[in-house]
């Protein structure tokens, strides 16, 4: 008895910390590929930093061609996560919850823009609500609303493309949350709305808000489905970086002026969020 | 089974504050049955080993899980029958559970956490809150209504889950383990606490002090666990649960006497003595002891390793621990002394004895040994226990 607790609450040797040290290491293959991988993702922004119009920065991201698509974006990404949210987390609770037949069918659908290529989805939304869509045409007869070419064809598109990481995200957490909490609240007279108003929801609520900000990058930096679907028109449906891509033609300062904020941005972001996706140990 | 059930249960439905739940559960493999009576002011034991389906049975009576057949019955009201189409979901059954793990709300301080229930049912949020603080003030967790559960320690959280279930005014409160995941000291100090909570004036003033209108006092309460000292030091009633099947019921007297099997010799012969501690030696002062000279000199004086403890204590001796002799043993054990035989019972691979005045324990011996020392009723002995095999909690009821 005592003999175990003398050698447990021994100092470590310093031969043995060290081999513990080196099994830390990776093997050389290992950190040579990873170095690779390292150099790939950087180089780019090397190039984007190297070519950068530094002391013209300004005016170029103060241009109304700037300022106009910047605002549009804003807008219209915040709005499709919030669609992406209210949509998205009902749906992952019924696909976590629900046991029903097709259960597979229904998530491979709502997940299929993870994976399609953004233009497909677009032109796709375009032959769903185009003018002369199967429910678009009818709508626009009904009430005049046209969606293609509007801030609602960008929001649209945009959140067709970002509600499938919300409802990935948060149907794992619905999956991995312990149910006793919400049977707890239940037996102690919460209904339904109420427990998942109140317990689920708060319980999940990290991996919420990383799948919400997820979606609104994901709706920032999205360019195919909403070139297709809402077309590019300056200062009423051209985003960020569908401004980028203009620019590259007539005003390569501008371009790069632009992709640095978006790199900016999304870098800061992404720092922000590392502790929540890899909680140091 | 039913007609021989619904004829017991009707006996017992007069009590109509009760719990009557007869629970037939198919789980896979696992097969439940058990039929259950709790009355109003009783605190029922269920014991059983881990996988006779103790917590399925929790769910069961707090709606988590539909029955397959049976019926559930609480004050008066029938909470599930599926013959006769009858469901109540949890959040109507006004049970109160306290959760293994307590399972407390992390997102929310104490003190919401016991005002959850009460807002849950309609309550406004300052309101709920003042009571709840009588809650935890009755809890001595008064200062403590601010800190999140991971801020507090087990016993702390365990009080904060009894609160929380207590507050809601339940008509039945099911305990889960309640001490199951404590260490020993907040187990012990929890185990008195639950006992003012869980007793219906037995211990003299039952606390709760603060709370209004009620305490746990004629709600009917039924406690899970695997251990057989919380449950006879706690419940009026213990039900042994093997294998999904109640295997026996009884007081715990009862179930000393006659355990009908294996495992419930093995749980009921612990022998739990009272006395008073001091230096290691415990003056036995209750109702174990025969009262030979009330109120002058303590009946018989127990020695125990562990000198620590001062005050109320409760001693606990497995009836393994005890050893029989016909003549005065000599040797390390500190504990002689001689007694007789009240009674003999061969429990299959053991031969229990009932040791009679000056203390009425418990002993387990091989039929061998039974055999070779001419037990009978009324033969004189030697008891023998060694001082290590003596052990001590402050004693809950104190």
């Amino acid at each position: 008895m005592t003999g175990t607790t003398t050698s447990t609450s021994a100092p470590e040797s310093p031969r043995r910390s060290a081999r513990r040290l080196a099994r830390d290491l990776p093997p050389w293959p290992v950190a040579l590929l990873a170095g690779i991988g390292v150099v790939l993702f950087a180089l780019p922004l090397v190039g984007l930093v190297a070519r950068a119009p530094w002391t013209g920065l300004w005016t170029h991201l103060s241009s109304r061609f700037v300022v106009d698509a910047a605002v549009l974006s804003v807008v219209s990404s915040i709005a499709a996560a919030a669609v992406a949210a209210l949509v998205g987390v009902p749906l992952a609770w019924v696909l976590a919850r629900v046991s029903f037949p097709g259960r597979s069918a229904i998530r491979a659908l709502v997940t299929l823009p993870m994976v399609l290529p953004p233009v497909v989805g677009g032109a796709a939304l375009l032959f769903a609500l185009g003018r002369r869509g199967v429910v678009g045409g009818p709508l626009h007869d009904a009430t005049g609303l046209l969606l293609p070419y509007s801030i609602w064809g960008v929001i649209l598109a945009n959140a067709f493309v970002a509600t499938p990481l919300v409802i990935l995200t948060v149907e794992g957490a619905l999956r991995n949350l312990d149910r006793r909490y919400e049977h707890a609240a239940a037996t102690l007279g919460a209904s339904r709305l109420r427990v998942l108003w109140r317990v689920t929801l708060p319980m999940i609520g990290p991996a919420l808000g990383v799948a919400v900000v997820v979606a609104w990058a994901r709706a920032l930096g999205e360019f195919g489905a909403t070139v297709t679907f809402a077309g590019s028109l300056g200062g009423r449906t051209q985003t960020l970086p569908l401004a980028v891509f203009v620019a590259l033609e007539s005003n390569r300062d501008a371009a790069v002026a632009i992709s640095l904020v978006l790199v900016a941005l999304s870098l800061g972001l992404l720092i922000a969020l590392s502790d929540r996706w890899w909680p140091s140990r | 089974m039913s007609s021989d059930d619904s004829g017991a249960m009707s006996a017992t439905s007069n009590a109509a504050g009760g719990l009557q739940a007869d629970i037939q559960l198919r789980r896979g493999e696992f097969e439940l049955d058990v039929s259950l009576s709790v009355e109003a002011g009783e605190t029922a034991a269920l014991l059983g080993p881990n996988g006779a389906g103790k917590s399925t049975i929790v769910a069961a009576i707090a709606g988590l899980l539909p029955l397959d057949g049976g019926v559930v019955r609480l004050a008066g009201r029938v909470l599930d029958d599926p013959a006769d189409g009858v469901f109540v979901p949890p959040e109507g059954r006004r049970i109160g559970v306290v959760f293994q793990d307590q399972v407390l709300f992390g997102h929310l301080n104490a003190l919401d956490n016991v005002a959850f229930g009460l807002t849950s049912r309609g309550m406004r949020r300052a309101p709920a809150r003042e009571l709840a603080q009588d809650w935890l003030d009755a809890m001595d967790l008064g200062e403590l209504g601010h800190r999140r559960p991971r801020a507090l320690s087990g016993g702390q959280r365990q009080r904060v889950a009894l609160a929380r279930a207590l507050a809601c005014e339940p008509d039945l409160l099911v305990a889960d383990e309640p001490l199951g995941s404590l260490d020993v000291t907040a187990r012990n100090r929890l185990r008195r606490n639950l006992a003012a909570h869980l007793s219906s004036g037995r211990s003299g003033g039952t606390a709760l002090p603060a709370a209004p209108r009620h305490g746990a006092g004629d709600v009917p309460r039924l406690l899970i666990t695997h251990d057989p000292t919380d449950a006879f030091v706690l419940a009026d009633r213990v039900h042994i649960l093997e294998d999904g099947r109640l295997t026996q019921s009884g007081t715990p007297v009862e179930l000393r006497r006659s355990p009908a099997t294996a495992y419930a010799a093995d749980l009921s012969g612990i022998n739990l003595v009272r006395g008073t501690a001091r230096d290691g030696e415990i003056s036995v002062t209750t109702d174990n002891a025969t009262p030979s000279q009330p109120g002058r000199h303590p009946a018989v004086v127990l020695h125990a390793a562990d000198t620590s403890m001062f005050g109320a204590v409760l001693a606990t001796i497995h009836p393994r621990a005890i050893a029989l002799h016909r003549e005065r043993p000599s040797g390390s054990p500190r504990n002689v002394w001689r007694t007789t035989a009240e009674a003999v019972e061969p429990l299959g691979d053991i031969t229990r004895v009932l040791l009679g005045s000056p203390l009425q324990l418990t002993a387990d011996i091989t039929p061998g040994a039974a055999h070779e020392l001419l037990i009978r009723p009324g033969t004189t002995l030697w008891v023998s226990v060694k001082a290590t095999e003596v052990e001590l909690a402050p004693d809950a009821r104190d």
